[in-house]
């Protein structure tokens, strides 16, 4: 490991400014940086940590408007924001995934997203709930959807300099549920071998879906919205044929590999299962939310 | 069965649970680990590894890395002494041959395992040293690999050694192989045995390669004086062996090298060989300055040894009553990339719970391009008995026989023989059958809801004698010091401290004990073969009869009395007439210094009356049908352990010994890529169960005291890894219908076995 410099701005500009330096990486909870920088698979030459910048550490919920979430805020915080657990269970419950109860009080929903890993615990949720990224480069701020944020396996959609500040997710429909799983061979300590968030909204009958969202993780280069799984639900009343519709149309869509957390062939079958029981996560939030 | 101690006196301090005297430094992060250890003007060192599974090493120059500031010496193996053929025992009782350490130490001609040292350097500090490790250019003419033993067995497969024949019952072959040993142990005509039964069922299975798992990983800091005397401070099972090897390997004579065992964090039988500690010594000896090492768990899953993944075959033919006739094993191991026996354990394994009048065994030991297989906790017993106790299971169903009845009608009882010859001892197989049956578990409804079942299986392990020394010294206040040279791996201080105390008639808190360096103790073999708290506490009570012996003559002394005449009776010495008050080892610390001086009792032992621990496990577990995982609802484990010295450290270790098994069962496994590299070196990937991941292990203590040891002890440590591998198996096969016959039974592969088998067959399970 060669040596390194530390940087801890307290501003954005000078955050912003200093993560544009070659061989510079935004830091903010280290626990993907830290450890691949140790195991030699990145070469960082500045660490720009972010936890002192005052944007990124914003948590905050307005009825109208939604959530604002830094993109420093560590996981465990979220537990905190009262709204988030009722409105959001799918995106704490990802939150609640990452690492143990130590790792959580230092890894962010940003850093999650930075990582660029397609098996993140946290994308899959906001993908279904039409999240934003709020992203500030050196000329000016952007916005990017979740679910276009990753672009491939360790690659998003920010630049060399760019840095995700915040991310915003609107207040779900009043008639809706969402919830995240994920499948992992243990119970603890790893890491998703697929997952799913899903988010339904009803129409006033309690039974009817009127809209669907569908989000498969760690199935293809980057997480995905499978869109034809969520029109298999659109307009059913969530029945046997819509629900095997839906689940067909995720394995349908993943483009899964071979590795050491799981064959590609389990990763479709997976991605049709927890695409059910994502559902079903879901319904209950909803019936349970009265 | 009797609990008492040989003077026919009930246990006054064994079987009681006190605080382990060396608890409160471990709980709290106080006790110094090989890692711990630092010196002012210590070096660190790092070691350069080969990328390939195998390769012929070309060239290795060093010149870069030597000029970077900061690096101080650079090794490679050019700079070990020449190989040489000398055998010595290795862990848990196998022969090895020397030429093969050195090789593994440091590579010579050939890389012949992912993560094979190559070179090693010593640096200003860690930073500098793994630069300067990438510094060193290597070429390498990457050869073909085989890292899969029945592929490692072809005639045209790529191969490790050339000079390596089969050595095959007793005689070598000529062509060279990959197959380096095939034992075979007969009795009887075994198809004539076969002819005989009603039932005869023949199965294969398959084990993946496994990793101890230990969480330290190894350590070793080495001082090489001028005057040519050597200090090694590592983590380490057995010191005493460490000298030795290092002291081989460099040509060096053993009162040069003194070894300091420092606490160590697991072993499970991973830490008996050397690897950093050769490497360190030479750096040292280069620079004059300590030089320390410490991997990291890459480096601890690609080179420290693994257990052999294995290929088996099991038949067991039966009459209708279940009465086995006949068995037959095929058991191939991976040895690794060196020559290993581990075959050669299993074929002392696989059919020793059970009696039979006729059985065959061919035990093949095979060379892949993998890191040499150590030893792992009762070696070799869990991957050939999981094939028998699924066998069977089966059978026991075919039969319509409850399991534990089966097992029961067949199984070893004292005079008994196992396949490789030797008479079992009392032994209490039966009485753990008996207990199992007669458990609340076991006697409670099993699961009864969709996916669930409830299975067994039987698991044995010899445990070990070896040589052990204690020294027993009694203190000027009558308390007592224990020393040892057994380091303390699953709580032996406190049982050593417990023996004595019997022995003295102290309390435990009144012993104190402690594990020495080389130096300060004779001759002490390794912490494993679960054969510590035996042949270590049986070096302690002779300690304590040696003390006992002079402290008579000292009351002998005082009373002015003629010894014959004076009684130990396990609290006090007594006068035979009651002439005189009862005075104990306590009060006699006062009057030591009065009647001649200090009292010190030592012993040296290498006791044979060692006794096999044979265990019986129960699980209940329910499957996921659509995902494969498998959850254990319930599992208890029942054992033969003897005289337990601390009932909870014997617990720990059959739940232990359970949670690896369990592990080994559903998750665990080297996953290799094509090229034979292996893809999931991380606690991240490679899957040991999680406190989440298991109930609570439930145990059962039947205590068959050892009559090969005073206290009645056996070793326990090993034998619960055993039968968890057949024991989940079976429930599995019970609960969905499917017999995976391969392990892991990770949820792909059990899900992919379901998918074959069809949805709507899990339905009604027919296993």
């Amino acid at each position: 490991m060669k040596p390194l410099e530390y940087h801890a701005p307290g501003a954005l500009d000078d955050a912003v400014r200093l993560s544009a330096e070659a061989g510079a990486s935004p830091l903010a909870g280290g626990t993907d940086l830290i450890v691949q920088h140790r195991m030699g698979r990145v070469e960082v030459a500045h660490m720009v940590d972010l936890k002192k910048i005052p944007e990124l550490n914003v948590l905050e919920f307005d009825k109208k408007s939604g959530l604002r979430l830094g993109a420093a805020v560590p996981c465990a915080a979220l537990a905190e924001c009262e709204p988030i657990g009722r409105l959001y269970p799918s995106l704490l419950e990802g939150a609640e995934l990452i690492g143990s109860t130590q790792i959580q009080s230092r890894a962010s929903v940003g850093g999650n997203l930075c990582n660029g890993s397609p098996a993140a615990d946290t994308i899959c949720a906001l993908i279904v709930l039409d999240a934003v990224c709020v992203i500030q480069g050196a000329n000016g701020s952007r916005e990017v959807a979740a679910k276009d944020f990753m672009t491939g396996p360790g690659e998003t959609a920010l630049n060399k300099g760019e840095l995700l500040v915040e991310i915003r997710v609107p207040p779900p429909a009043p008639l809706s549920g969402n919830g995240y799983l994920r499948f992992i061979p243990r119970n603890e300590m790893d890491i998703a071998v697929v997952c799913v968030a899903a988010h339904l909204v009803f129409d006033k009958d309690r039974e009817t879906c009127l809209d669907a969202k569908i989000a498969v993780g760690a199935a293809a280069p980057t997480p995905l919205l499978v869109e034809q799984a969520g029109r298999a639900l659109i307009g059913s009343k969530l029945d046997e044929p819509a629900l095997k519709a839906a689940a067909q149309a995720a394995s349908k869509a993943v483009r899964p590999i071979d590795d050491a957390r799981g064959t590609a062939e389990y990763r479709r079958h997976m991605a049709g299962v927890l695409t059910r029981r994502a559902v079903g996560m879901a319904v209950n939030r909803f019936k349970e939310s009265g | 069965m009797e609990k008492q101690t040989p003077g026919g006196r009930p246990y006054k301090v064994i079987g009681t649970r006190p605080i382990r005297h060396d608890g409160e430094d471990k709980v709290t992060g106080r006790a110094q680990s090989g890692a711990d250890i630092s010196f002012r003007d210590q070096l660190y060192g790092k070691v350069l590894r080969s990328p390939h599974p195998h390769a012929r090493i070309v060239s290795i120059d060093a010149s870069k890395a030597l000029a970077m500031p900061g690096v101080e010496a650079v090794i490679t193996g050019a700079e070990l002494p020449q190989p040489h053929d000398r055998m010595f025992l290795s862990g848990e009782g196998g022969v090895e041959n020397f030429r093969y350490v050195n090789d593994r130490v440091l590579a010579s001609g050939k890389a012949l395992f992912e993560g094979h040292p190559i070179a090693a350097v010593a640096a200003k500090d860690i930073w500098t040293a793994e630069e300067a490790v990438k510094a060193i250019e290597v070429t390498y003419e990457v050869l073909p690999a085989v890292t899969d033993v029945l592929k490692a067995m072809q005639p045209d497969a790529p191969l490790l050694h050339e000079e390596i024949t089969t050595e095959t019952l007793g005689e070598k072959k000529k062509e060279s192989t990959n197959v380096c040993r095939h034992t075979q142990h007969k009795r009887g005509d075994v198809d004539q045995g076969f002819s005989a039964a009603d039932v005869v069922i023949e199965r294969e299975f398959t084990t993946s390669t496994v990793h101890q798992g230990y969480i330290e990983p190894h350590n070793a800091t080495a001082l090489y004086r001028s005057d040519g005397q050597i200090t090694i401070w590592t983590s380490t099972q057995a010191p005493f062996w460490v000298r030795r090897d290092v002291a081989e390997l460099l040509e060096l004579p053993l009162s040069t090298i003194k070894v300091v065992p420092l606490e160590i964090g697991g072993g499970f039988g991973g830490k008996i060989a050397v690897y950093l500690e050769p490497l360190a010594v030479l750096l040292s000896k280069k620079t004059g300055k300590p030089v320390k090492l410490v991997m990291n768990r890459q480096e601890v899953f690609l080179a420290t040894g693994p257990a052999s993944s294995t290929a088996t075959r099991i038949k067991i033919g039966v009459k209708k009553d279940g009465t086995i006739t006949a068995a037959a094993a095929h058991l191939v191991y991976e040895a690794g990339a060196f020559p290993s026996n581990w075959a050669v354990m299993g074929s002392m394994c696989v059919l020793a719970p059970y009696k039979m009048e006729t059985l065959l065994i061919d035990a093949f030991d095979v060379l892949t391009n993998t890191p040499k297989v150590m030893a792992y906790r009762a070696p070799s017993s869990p991957q050939a008995i999981f094939g028998v106790e699924s066998v069977l299971d089966e059978i026991a169903l075919e039969l319509g026989m409850d399991p534990l009845e089966l097992r029961m009608k067949n199984a070893v009882e004292e005079g008994d023989r196992r396949a490789d010859g030797p008479k079992f001892p009392r032994i209490g197989l039966k009485e753990t059958i008996q207990a199992a049956m007669d458990s609340e578990h076991y006697k409670s409804p099993a699961p009864s809801g969709p996916n669930q079942s409830r299975a067994v299986a039987v698991g044995f392990w010899f445990n070990a004698g070896l040589q052990s020394s204690a020294t027993v010294g009694i203190n000027m206040d009558g308390t007592a010091s224990v020393v040892t040279g057994s380091v303390d791996i699953g709580g032996s201080r406190a049982s050593m401290a417990m023996m004595a105390a019997e022995a003295l008639g102290l309390k435990a808190e009144e012993v104190r004990p402690s594990v020495a360096d080389t130096d300060a103790i004779g001759h002490t073999d390794v912490t494993g073969g679960s054969r510590t708290t035996f042949a270590t506490g049986m070096a302690v009570y002779e300690a304590c009869q040696d003390v006992l012996g002079q402290l008579k003559k000292r009351v002998a002394t005082l009373w002015e009395l003629p010894e014959e005449e004076i009684e130990f009776d396990g609290s006090a010495f007594q006068h035979a007439d009651n002439g005189k008050d009862p005075m104990t080892v306590k009060e006699l610390g006062a009057k030591l210094t009065a009647t001649g001086g200090p009292v010190m009792g030592h012993s040296s032992v290498a006791p044979t009356g060692v006794g096999a621990s044979f265990g019986v496990h129960i699980a209940d577990v329910e499957v996921d049908p659509e995902t494969g995982k498998v959850t254990v609802l319930r599992y208890t484990v029942v054992q033969d352990v003897g005289q337990a010295i601390h009932p909870s450290y014997v617990e720990g270790q059959m739940q232990g010994g359970a949670v690896q098994g369990i592990g080994w069962a559903l998750n665990e496994e080297y996953v290799r890529n094509d090229e034979g590299k292996m893809m999931n070196p991380s606690f991240l990937d490679y899957r040991v169960p999680t406190m989440l991941d298991v109930p609570s292990i439930e145990t059962i203590l039947v205590e068959v005291p050892n009559p090969g040891h005073p206290y009645g002890v056996r070793g326990v440590g090993e034998t619960p890894i055993v039968p968890p591998l057949g024991t989940l198996h079976n429930a599995i096969a019970r609960a969905v219908g499917v017999r995976m016959r391969s392990l892991p039974m990770s949820p792909p592969k059990l899900s992919a076995a379901l998918q074959a088998k069809g949805l709507e067959a899990i339905a009604a399970p027919t296993p």
